[in-house]
């Protein structure tokens, strides 16, 4: 970031420069926290790597030197993500080659469940849509959380209470919040409450989740709602931990609220922002909860998403027969999104350690 | 058709999907026990929240099997039919032994066998011959296995509102009889009362395309040709394109449609039984959830039989439900299960003891006796019967007198055999187009539609 035309900012910019970026500390604390799943890997890794180090010595040496505790400490964590993540995960693999009745043994069938997802019209439908939600997701979701954040640091007063109230959505059960969405804010007769207010400037009544047009907004605008508040709160965190030297330093050359928050509060979030905005990309390609209670994917399939597809292909019209079909879909999701992030962190790596 | 199945879980997704796959596919064939060994079968008995009232006398029933059965031991477990729950139970090998499924699946589990084949058992029955062919159709695969035994039927009916009926200045105790009249009595309902004149289900689970498919049905088309894999999708035939159209001008001309149009089964029902409603269509047999779960005042409450194109191919689309046993049933065990279905669905509807039996605990219980249904064997056995029950019925059967005394004299057709529910899910955006977009190109999405369920149909899906 160049910062040629105020003297004061380059002042900030060099003490941003010497200054131990604090938002690096933040992202280890939310990388390890959100993925869980490596974690055990990293665990197994070091307790099993020792005996592989032939250098080393034997097996016994290994065991002297308190190899077997730090196995019994993996343990459950091991029993545990074999039960419930790899052997599934394996098994999803294998399903995706086969078809099955749930009856009879599964019959090997190549790459027929991959080829019967990609020619069926409904996929291209449910990969636009999805991407559709993602990006207005994006758009709406992702800096409405950070403005808010800035916000609320900035009042000292009220902090507690506006951070409380912009968690509450979150701490509402994510099918009610869809409810009350759904009954009480979109309801399409007049009665409806975004139709009451609009009815008084002589507006609508709309039907926001029958029209395809105003449908998916409609989602992306509730889903915004009912997370943003979870992204605020590690925003608030990692906005403490930004050094208040440096907005005082700011103060005294002369920056305002704005240049102090594009020269010295996102250049310190970076770290954060980028972790959260892969999680929320991530997340939102898995969208389901929202076009499965809202709208099954209609109206004209206009929010049907990868998931709900992949639900459809599970138990929708023939029982069990389709597992083969969403195993395939659900795999070349996961195996996208892999990608997905490796890239993404691949490129930016240089940007979030500079 | 119940489509409870299709709002139930949450999250299921990816996590569930793989939960299931974990529970392994059982193959694991219940040895059948010697003779004179105790059997012992599971059978599904009420809905999950049933009243202790309703338990009591499914277990006297149960006391009254095993009385006639001294080797016959019978567990109820708690059951209602939903799709996901099914192929986690499959799956794991937890099905209970007898169970019940709609019309709409049956087929499609029989010709995956996912349910017994329980041809021979069934062809020694007495009654068997006495199944009416439509009827006995929805339990028989295109290979002519039989793989359930069909206990109860509906057909497709107009449901309205009398109290609505008479504020719109029209005589509640004359239905429409043509479509014309029923767009014409809708838009006279929906301008001087306010309310919506007429509905239609329009959710994307199945339900939009069941009653498109209903009404396709009244002027005359189908929605396939042919059976199994092999059948061929007729859906953008000429009478689901007036089908639609008729649909298109009531929502977009008359107006005359309200603002919902995401109802379904539930809803619309509920929607209904609060007064919001004129008329709307389902199936003949659903005034027992308008009383018991959507608190429907009994005087509002009138049905007609649906109105038929003067047209010979028109006629009614059915449904019901089915008594199937689960796959890997055998020997003794399999004669146990179908003794139990012969005395605890089938019984009733042939011997007057059984009958009686049944009406007497329905009326303890406050369950509507007397709703409209559809004969499962002959008219003449069906008429037997009513008349055993006479004195114990507790519906208001003057209001049912349009449905009662037309519905005989139309023809009942089943629902399309191949892929039934892909069928209606290729449907579902046609009319959800239409509700949403007063040009929808109906040819050409149904064209779409036809080309997506006629994958299904190859694929067997």
């Amino acid at each position: 970031m160049r910062v040629t035309r105020l003297p004061g900012p380059r002042k900030v910019s060099s003490a941003n420069v010497t200054a131990r970026d604090p938002a690096l500390d933040n992202l280890d604390v939310i990388a390890g926290e959100s993925a869980t799943a490596s974690e055990p890997v990293a665990v197994v890794g070091s307790a099993l790597a020792k005996p592989r180090r032939r250098d080393r010595g034997s097996p016994l040496e290994w065991v002297r030197g308190g190899g077997l505790t730090a196995l019994a400490f993996a343990l459950p964590m091991l029993v545990i993500f074999t039960a419930f993540s790899w052997y599934p995960i394996t098994r999803l693999v294998v399903l995706s080659f086969q078809q099955t009745n749930l009856i009879d043994p599964p019959t090997w069938v190549g790459l027929q469940n991959f080829r019967e997802v990609i020619s069926d019209p409904l996929f291209a439908t449910a990969v636009k849509n999805t991407a559709y939600f993602a990006g207005l997701a994006l758009l709406f979701g992702y800096p409405i959380p950070l403005i808010a954040a800035v916000l609320i640091s900035e009042s000292r007063r009220f902090r507690g209470i506006y951070s409380a109230l912009a968690y509450l959505p979150v701490v509402i059960p994510p099918v009610v919040g869809v409810m009350l969405w759904k009954y009480v804010f979109y309801e399409p007769s007049s009665v409806g409450l975004f139709n009451t207010i609009l009815g008084w400037f002589h507006l609508g009544p709309y039907g926001w989740l029958q029209s395809p047009g105003t449908a998916m907004p409609a989602l992306v605008v509730e889903s915004t709602w009912a997370n943003a508040g979870a992204t605020v709160i590690i925003y608030l965190a990692a906005l403490t931990a930004v050094d208040t030297d440096l907005y005082d330093a700011a103060s005294v050359d002369g920056a305002g609220l704005w240049h102090k928050v594009w020269h010295i509060t996102l250049p310190q979030l970076r770290g954060v922002l980028l972790v959260t905005l892969i999680l929320q990309i991530i997340g939102t390609a898995q969208v389901f909860l929202e076009p499965f209670l809202f709208t099954s994917g209609g109206p004209a399939n206009a929010t049907l998403t990868v998931l709900l597809l992949v639900y459809q292909y599970a138990f929708g019209n023939s029982i069990g027969v389709g597992f083969g079909d969403a195993a395939a879909l659900s795999l070349m999701l996961a195996a996208f999104l892999a990608v997905f992030s490796v890239v993404f962190m691949r490129v930016t790596r240089s940007w979030s350690t500079r | 058709m119940k489509f409870t199945r299709r709002a139930t879980t949450s999250a299921v997704a990816v996590a569930s999907l793989l939960a299931v796959c974990a529970g392994s596919v059982s193959s694991a064939a219940a040895k059948s026990g010697s003779a004179g060994a105790t059997v012992t079968i599971n059978v599904a008995s009420l809905r999950p929240g049933s009243s202790d009232e309703a338990k009591k006398q499914f277990n006297d029933n149960v006391a009254l099997f095993e009385k006639q059965h001294p080797n016959i031991d019978v567990k109820p477990v708690e059951y209602a039919w939903n799709g996901a729950t099914f192929a986690a139970q499959l799956a794991a090998g937890r099905l209970p032994t007898v169970f019940t499924v709609p019309f709409t699946d049956a087929r499609t589990l029989g010709e995956h066998r996912q349910v017994a084949d329980i041809t021979a058992g069934v062809k020694k029955w007495a009654y068997f011959k006495k199944f009416q062919k439509t009827i006995i159709a929805e339990a028989t695969t295109s290979k002519g296995r039989i793989i359930g035994v069909p206990y109860a039927a509906y057909a497709q009916a107009l449901h309205y509102n009398r109290a609505l009926f008479r504020q719109a200045g029209l005589d509640p105790n004359k239905p429409p009889t043509t479509w014309a009249q029923l767009r014409k009595y809708a838009k006279q309902i929906s301008d001087r009362t306010g309310a919506t004149g007429y509905a239609q289900m329009g959710l994307n689970d199945n339900t939009a395309g069941w009653i498109a498919t209903t009404v396709t049905y009244t002027l005359g088309g189908r929605m396939e040709k042919g059976r199994g894999t092999s059948a061929t999708a007729t859906l953008n035939n000429p009478n689901t394109v007036q089908a639609l159209n008729l649909l298109r001008q009531m929502r977009w001309n008359d107006k005359s449609m309200g603002s919902t149009f995401d109802y379904t089964w539930p809803t619309i029902n509920q929607a209904f039984a609060a007064g919001k409603i004129g008329m709307f269509i389902n199936g003949s047999d659903i005034y027992t959830f308008l009383v018991q779960a959507a608190n429907l005042d009994p005087n509002i409450y009138a049905i007609a039989p649906l109105p038929l194109a003067k047209n010979k191919n028109a006629g009614v689309l059915g449904g019901g439900s089915i008594a199937v046993v689960r796959p890997d049933t055998k020997g003794a065990k399999l004669d146990a299960a179908l003794k139990w279905i012969d005395f605890f669905y089938m019984e009733k509807l042939i011997k007057k003891p059984a009958a009686l039996r049944d009406a007497k605990i329905l009326v303890a219980n406050k369950q509507p006796v007397g709703v409209p249904a559809f004969p499962i064997f002959n008219k003449r056995q069906y008429d037997v019967a009513n008349s055993w029950i006479k004195p114990y019925i507790n519906v208001p059967i003057n209001q049912m007198a349009p449905f009662l005394r037309g519905i005989f004299k139309q023809n009942l057709y089943p629902e399309p055999a191949a892929s039934t529910q892909s069928v209606y899910h290729a449907l579902d955006p046609v009319v959800q187009a239409v509700f949403a977009d007063r040009n929808a190109n109906i040819p050409g999405l149904l064209a779409q539609a036809n080309d997506v369920a006629q994958k299904a149909i190859r694929e067997g899906n």
